[in-house]
């Protein structure tokens, strides 16, 4: 593993200050040694990060849209905003379009955001619902869809960001796409070696063990 | 759900180790996941560690001490099942009949009549304690465990090589490894976690696996070449690949002349071992054996990981010894990435072995032979301590039947699972004069015991395990624990305090001190202060500390300083035994071959979701994914047969036989059947061979020969009337 000593690096101009990060680094990587705080849904530190939720988006000076910090490289002299209203607005966007369309009562971390950003959760009230009956067809862990937000590191687990066992894959189009089995078989009848990692970056809800599962319900 | 708080342990099963965050409410574990920044697992977990942890909720734990109601007879000892066979005791009665029979035999037939089971699932201070009180108290070195059955050949080859035994090097160094090889290992299955870091390694840092297994494994998806010898030909293979690295002038000049010896004597050894010869006797084409020769030899750093097949045979120490030749010539030690690695099995057997749970020495490895050694301990313990080594588990067996050994104390094991040639072994328990047994659950061997002490499980006490990398970390209470069940290190004590007592008054008395001065060493407050004194008598530990685990999760041993940094690979500037050496090895087997009356090789190993004798996991949700013992056979086999997946068969060998279905897979070569040996009802140790290798004094698990016949469901099987396919995810995982 290269050491930081012998790696170069670079600088950027982040909401108005130098910072130094090592070349090669994301935006994201960049602010969060810096201390600045993006906020982001679908990425996880050890994972492959996908731009799949674009609440990391910021404003890069002389980029016509948006940028999503989790993927971009910093790039030596580049001048990042992070908290500008046209970026605020795109984050209060992303979460009012989630707010509408998922049950995110079990996502602690994105209702923070809703009231960090000062989001009007039913803004976009009164259009389609995400939503999936509760699949319950193994001894270790339930799938409840209705609160997925496709963040994409469960699929991810599962091949080749940690298991390399391919269980997972995405169903539907549109507004009906969501997170499936091959062939919509039921979890014993897959590759699916049930280690659980998909619960265990799971963001919300919606991948849940089943003693957790079973003792809520008997609450 | 919210939790009332969150207690950050080291997972039960097995050997890697990893760190876990046990979520509880109420007093009740409802979830486990992984912390996502600290090692060995970063964030992974195995179907095991995150969901088999509900065994410790389980209502059939034990809660109370008990004692049998039929006082047994050698020779006549029962199993007892039945609830009326048993009835409560209060600690002090307990405890007092166990010092009383143990010291009772061990004044008639002297402290050599008395054996005893360390524990590779209880913490290093359980196990430190159960080995001092054995030597200390009793007066024998007659203790050993369950790594005597797993790892033991690989350890007295490495010994023999290199004088250390541990996995060189460490798990976070897989990920960036260049070239490595992969045998006798079901990865992915028995150590899940180390497997996706090795997968990592192959398919997003392009490093080069060869994969040395006559069954297909997942691991073999993964790997650049596939060795698939036959089962016992492991000798034959490294040593034809040590043959090319020789003849193409492949080995490390500079490595050979300054680290090791007796590499001449060795090279002419190997005139005759040509890749061609190799092939005849393992059925791997010779060119395979030269590439694998080249790719390892080559490669800037190389690494061996390795699991039961090479350590589970008559010949496991010479099975290690070419192993351990090839990494020698090829300068394959000392460095990241590079390194000879037996992958441990239980999450503690690491930590067992380090604690002195072996009849031969005492904490990291200290020779009870070596006078100065001995003197040490001697002045911390106030007793003199015998010198000559114990008795292996295996040796315990035949004891108990020449009448050498009377009495027997297990905690935490079930060698009426794991030992082989169950019924021979199961015949030896019967003679016995005394049995204590400590345990969590009754399970198939302790049923003979005459008292059973409850014991807390991992989830309920502090401590600390060693996991495969030799890392030492910490277990931490999260829930109470059941009933009056008591931490092992707790039991151990109060019963040493209640011999010493007795000891201390009878004239046979052997400390050299007060007794008032034992009874206060063994009044332990705390695991930590267990830890204290192990580290003190142990300079490899000496740096480690509770308060510096807790600052830093966990630390690599050896680490003789309290500022020295631990040790992720060993062996950077020289070996144990000064110069690593080459020791010429012939193939032969000792193995039982198939023959005649039993046509078929039996290979034994695990699935997936259980552990072991099946003690923790066939009380747990993992019982349902995998509810039955599987007779893996290869479809050509089954065809000449006539037989079908879910077929019930009758597995049998000389010793006795089993009865269970069939999963036509290929996964196992043509003439092969391979059976875990979780499954009580059809124990796949009725049928395995006792002999065993000379050396490391470990049993065949690998190879014996059985023959099959088709059968019935046997009256009352769970499960018989479901189809076998229609139960939990059981099926072909070759063809699926």
């Amino acid at each position: 593993m290269p050491t930081e000593s012998n790696t170069p690096t670079i600088a950027i101009t982040l909401n108005g200050q130098t910072v130094h990060a090592p070349a090669g680094s994301t935006i994201l990587d960049a602010a969060r040694r810096a201390g600045v705080d993006i906020p982001t849904i679908c990425y996880h530190p050890n994972l492959t990060a996908n731009a799949v939720c674009r609440l990391c988006t910021v404003e890069v000076v002389g980029s016509r849209t948006l940028q999503p910090a989790c993927v971009v490289p910093a790039r030596q002299d580049m001048i990042v905003n992070t908290e500008t209203e046209r970026v605020n607005a795109a984050r209060r966007v992303i979460l009012e379009l989630l707010a509408s369309t998922v049950d995110l009562h079990e996502a602690p971390e994105i209702q923070d955001y809703m009231v960090r950003f000062g989001v009007d959760a039913a803004r976009f009230a009164g259009g389609e619902q995400r939503e999936f009956p509760v699949m319950d067809d193994n001894p270790f862990y339930v799938r409840d869809y209705s609160q997925c937000v496709m963040c994409w590191r469960c699929i991810q687990v599962c091949a080749e960001d940690v298991q390399f066992t391919f269980a997972l894959t995405w169903g539907g189009r549109g507004i009906d796409s969501h997170v499936a089995t091959f062939f919509a078989e039921d979890m014993p009848d897959t590759s699916c070696v049930f280690c659980g990692n998909c619960v265990g970056v799971c963001p919300t809800g919606a991948l849940k063990g089943k003693v957790e599962f079973d003792l809520e319900q008997e609450r | 759900m919210k939790a009332d708080k969150v207690v950050r342990s080291t997972c039960p099963f097995c050997g890697v180790g990893c760190q876990l965050l046990l979520s509880v409410r109420d007093e009740r574990i409802f979830r486990v996941e992984a912390p996502f920044d600290a090692a060995p697992n970063f964030g992974r977990l195995c179907v095991k560690g995150r969901f088999g942890a509900d065994f410790v909720v389980h209502p059939s734990r034990l809660t109370a001490p008990l004692i049998r109601r039929e006082r047994q007879q050698p020779g006549k000892r029962t199993a007892a099942t039945g609830p009326d066979d048993w009835r409560e005791a209060t600690w002090d009665e307990a405890l007092d009949v166990v010092a009383e029979r143990l010291l009772d035999l061990c004044a008639r037939y002297g402290p050599d009549s008395i054996t005893a089971n360390a524990c590779a699932k209880a913490t290093n201070e359980d196990n430190y304690l159960l080995q001092k009180f054995l030597r200390q108290i009793i007066g024998t070195n007659n203790i050993d465990h369950c790594a005597r059955l797993c790892h033991a050949g690989s350890v007295s080859g490495l010994q023999l090589a290199i004088g250390s035994s541990a996995m060189s090097n460490s798990i976070a160094e897989m990920e960036h490894l260049e070239c490595f090889i992969v045998i006798g290992s079901n990865t992915a299955e028995t150590h899940p976690v180390i497997a996706t870091f090795l997968k990592q390694a192959v398919h997003q840092n392009g490093a080069t696996l060869i994969v040395v297994d006559p069954r297909q494994t997942e691991m073999t998806r993964h790997a650049d070449l596939w060795l698939r010898h036959q089962p016992g030909t492991d000798t034959a293979l490294f040593n034809a690949m040590a043959h090319v690295i020789v003849k193409e002038d492949l080995y490390n000049r500079a490595f050979v002349a300054a680290r090791t010896e007796g590499f001449s004597q060795y090279v002419e050894s190997l005139e005759d071992k040509t890749p061609e010869w190799a092939e005849a006797i393992t059925g791997v084409p010779a060119d395979d054996i030269r590439r694998a020769a080249r790719s390892y030899a080559t490669a800037g750093a190389a690494a061996m990981y390795w699991g039961m097949g090479i350590s589970q045979s008559t010949h496991g120490t010479d099975n290690t010894l070419t192993l351990t030749n090839l990494a020698l010539m090829c300068g394959h030690l000392g460095r990241p990435g590079t390194g000879l690695n037996p992958l441990r099995g239980q999450n503690n057997v690491q930590g067992c072995s380090d604690a002195g749970g072996l009849p031969n020495v005492y904490t990291a490895y200290q020779p009870v032979d070596d006078d100065d050694v001995r003197h040490k301990f001697e002045e911390t313990w106030l007793a003199p301590l015998p010198g000559k080594p114990g008795l292996t588990v295996t040796e315990m067996v035949d004891g108990i039947l020449t009448g050498q050994v009377r009495g027997w104390y297990v905690m935490g094991e079930n060698p009426l699972m794991s030992e082989p040639n169950l019924r021979h072994a199961q015949h030896a328990v019967e003679q016995l004069e005394f049995f204590v047994a400590q345990d969590i659950f009754f399970n198939e061997t302790n049923v003979y015991a005459d008292v059973i002490l409850p014991a807390a499980s991992f989830a309920e006490k502090d401590g600390t395990f060693t996991n495969s990398d030799r890392r030492v970390q910490r277990c931490r209470a999260a829930v109470p624990s059941p009933g009056i069940a008591r931490p092992d290190w707790e039991i151990i004590s109060d019963l040493a305090r209640r011999c010493v007592g007795r000891l201390g008054k009878s004239p046979s008395a052997h400390f050299t001190q007060n007794a008032d001065h034992l009874i206060e060493q063994w009044s332990y407050a705390h695991a930590s202060d267990v830890w204290e004194e192990m580290r003190a008598l142990t300079p490899d530990f000496y740096g480690i500390t509770y308060e510096r685990l807790e600052r830093e999760g966990g630390v690599h041993w050896p680490c003789p300083t309290p500022e020295h940094p631990g040790t992720p690979y060993l062996f950077a500037e020289e070996f144990p035994s000064g110069r690593g050496k080459f020791w010429p090895v012939d193939y032969g087997s000792d193995s039982e071959q198939p023959d005649e009356d039993y046509p078929f090789i039996l290979s034994t190993g695990r699935v997936l979701y259980h552990w072991h004798g099946g003690t923790m996991t066939r009380v747990s949700a993992l019982d349902a994914i995998w509810p039955e013992c599987t007779v893996e056979m290869h479809p050509n086999d089954a065809a000449r047969l006539g037989l079908e997946t879910g077929d019930w068969v009758e597995l049998s060998s000389r010793r006795g036989a089993i009865t269970a279905r069939l999963l036509v897979t290929g996964r196992s070569p043509e003439g092969t059947i391979f059976i875990p040996f979780h499954f009580a009802e059809a124990a796949a140790n009725v049928l395995t061979d006792n002999r065993v290798d000379e050396r490391a004094k470990i049993p065949d698990y690998k190879v014996c020969g059985v023959r099959i016949a088709r059968s019935t469901a046997p009256a009352g099987r769970a499960g018989a009337d479901t189809l076998l396919t229609d139960r939990g995810t059981i099926k072909d995982p070759v063809v699926a």
